[in-house]
């Protein structure tokens, strides 16, 4: 695949990824300073997400050029962030450094159980779909 | 208009990660992911600014709103960080593990809170 046709994969993806987290935030809005629950859901489950996508990306879809720009780096990058939980976590330090503790922990224990969760699933789902049965012999192709 | 400025943002954002990605790793190829460390905390820093002029009143919210929320959400990344992280752990590098996790978040915090005191000032005195 060619350059350009990559990174237009990325943007298209990474528009609505960011879309998709700005909805988030519309949803579940909070002040400065106070637990962000629409960063941690959105880093959450876009971490389990890739997780699950990887597993897909080595098996049925390996042979496949467009999923991992347009969902991997385009969709999932876009949808979680990394510098929104730094300016969060700024925030609440300055407001409330208990409340930025258990952010910090949510952020990253729960960070990692989801990504964790995602690879072991996306390989369970990779395997499942790779090894079904043979077609029957005769059967039309 | 707010969900335009976001999808133009991402749209910009999540391109330049990949660009700068792919430059960081053709150079630092091994031991801990530095193409998403060095998005993560570029990101940091350039949201910690943004906001912080916002805060000062020299920068308008629809610029936050396309700058921050749009393009440095999608420069940075939490979903390879974890992954990365992961495969790291599983691979029984704990050290490196363990740095990526710590690096990330010290290095990225003081990007962007330190990011944040000098748009506030630059703001102050303009």
């Amino acid at each position: 695949m060619t350059h350009r046709r990559t990174l237009a994969l990325v943007a298209l993806g990474g528009a609505l990824g960011s879309l998709a987290r700005y909805a988030l935030t519309v949803a579940l809005p909070h002040e400065d300073g106070s637990f962000a629950w629409s960063t941690v859901l959105a880093n959450l489950s876009g971490s389990l997400l890739l997780g699950i996508l990887m597993g897909l990306l080595a098996t049925v879809w390996a042979h496949r050029h467009w999923p991992r720009p347009l969902l991997g780096v385009g969709v999932l990058g876009g949808y979680t962030t990394f510098s929104t939980a730094m300016f969060d976590l700024h925030a609440m330090l300055l407001a409330s450094p208990p409340t930025a503790f258990a952010y910090l922990a949510a952020t990253i224990a729960l960070g990692l159980l989801a990504a964790l969760a995602g690879v072991l699933l996306g390989r369970q789902l990779g395997a499942r779909a790779t090894h079904r049965p043979a077609p029957r012999r005769g059967s039309p192709r | 208009m707010t969900v335009l400025l976001v999808l133009a943002g991402g749209a910009v954002g999540a391109p330049a990660r990949w660009a700068v990605d792919r430059w960081v790793q053709a150079r630092h190829g091994t031991g801990l992911p530095w193409g998403v460390f060095v998005v993560n905390v570029l990101g940091s820093l350039i949201l910690g600014l943004a906001a912080g002029a916002a805060a000062g009143g020299a920068l308008a919210g629809w610029v936050l709103t396309l700058v921050g929320t749009g393009f440095c959400g999608a420069l940075t990344t939490y979903s390879t960080f974890a992954y990365e992280t992961v495969l790291l752990a599983e691979r029984r590098a704990w050290a490196q593990a363990v740095l990526n996790v710590a690096l990330s978040l010290a290095v990225g915090l003081a990007a962007c809170s330190s990011g944040w005191w000098v748009g506030l000032t630059l703001a102050d005195l303009g």
